[in-house]
């Protein structure tokens, strides 16, 4: 039985890293009941979105009242990152009906498609759609479940303790972690730096332009260096 | 927001990312994606990211605040450090309220 040992290596593979889901998904329910959500809704929103950083950005966002349009652009920009993986793995995850595809899909998450995508690189003979599926459902009943109890326990924690501040701490450890070269640098620091200049804007629709520019900056900046590198 | 609007925004939100996570899986042989937009990809995190961080610590009460008063602009420093140091969302959380919490006692009203 090939396929269940290799769904078992991935549910394995995955293990490590609920040390880090873990937190972050108890983190995030206690998070959206603080910005008013009910128990239901926090359970809901989990199960429907299952990205964490876009329903963090979302909670920052109905915390300052910002419109509803804002906060859906807000979150598929952030969770744009997600067709790299998908364009990634899919070369993996293909001999398989639509719906299985769109099973695998809906799990999708950074740590299920960092697990997969290095054990894949080191292992030749190896069930892909397997062990994907078991590491992205480890993954994503980690998730519901850590979400659940944070739901619970955001009940108890009150609002003058200033939670809503874990927002914007969450995400600098997270872009850090996106700063690989000097282009992804410069997208930064011009994302957030319009982000600031442009924060008066109605609708917040500064944070989109932010976004936006940031991204442009860093391609820009990309571009004249592979021209230089080329003209040399 | 009424309870509509919040389930109207969950599923715009979700069928959305569900689209953005199945898209490639699905259309693999039938069309690539492009390259000038993998390599626009590579940037959104930084991008996104910094641009819901740098606001939240300058515009604390939703006006610009660069004063030594401004609380979450000084803990936000200090848990960015940690954030360089460590990359790690649970320690970088942990600094900076902890910093915010002594800042407020200290120097609170």
């Amino acid at each position: 039985m090939r396929m269940n040992k290799d769904f078992f290596a991935g549910a394995r593979g995955a293990m490590p890293i609920l040390i880090g889901v873990i937190p972050f998904a108890m983190i995030s329910g206690v998070a959206a009941v603080s910005v008013g959500l009910t128990f239901f809704e926090t359970v809901g929103m989990s199960v429907i979105v299952f990205a964490g950083a876009s329903q963090l950005a979302v909670f920052q966002l109905m915390s300052t009242g910002s419109p509803w349009i804002i906060m859906v652009l807000t979150a598929w920009v952030i969770n744009l990152r997600f067709t790299m993986y998908s364009a990634t793995l899919a070369p993996y995850l293909q001999k398989l009906s639509a719906w299985q595809k769109a099973l695998l899909a809906y799990m999708l998450s950074d740590q299920a498609f960092g697990i997969s995508l290095s054990h894949f690189v080191t292992n030749e003979q190896v069930n892909h759609r397997w062990y994907y599926f078991g590491a992205a459902l480890t993954i994503w009943v980690a998730w519901q479940i850590s979400a659940i109890i944070g739901a619970l326990l955001g009940a108890l924690v009150p609002s003058s303790w200033g939670f809503d501040f874990a927002f914007p701490l969450s995400f600098m450890a997270l872009m850090f972690g996106a700063l690989r070269d000097y282009p992804t640098v410069l997208a930064a620091l011009v994302g957030g730096i319009i982000a600031v200049l442009a924060k008066g804007l109605p609708y917040n629709i500064g944070l989109v332009l932010a976004i936006c520019l940031g991204i442009a900056a860093g391609y820009l900046a990309e571009d004249l260096n592979t021209r230089q590198g080329a003209s040399r | 927001m009424s309870a509509e609007l919040k389930w109207l925004l969950f599923v715009a939100i979700g069928l959305g990312t569900f689209l953005l996570r199945f898209l490639f899986i699905y259309l693999f042989g039938k069309i690539a994606i492009p390259d000038w937009l993998r390599r626009a990809l590579r940037f959104v995190p930084a991008a996104a990211l910094a641009a819901l961080v740098f606001p939240a610590l300058t515009h604390p009460a939703g006006h610009l605040d660069l004063s030594l008063h401004n609380f979450r602009l000084l803990a936000g420093l200090g848990g960015a450090i940690v954030a360089w140091k460590t990359r790690n969302v649970l320690l970088t959380i942990l600094v900076g309220m902890m910093l915010l919490w002594i800042l407020e006692m200290v120097f609170g009203i």
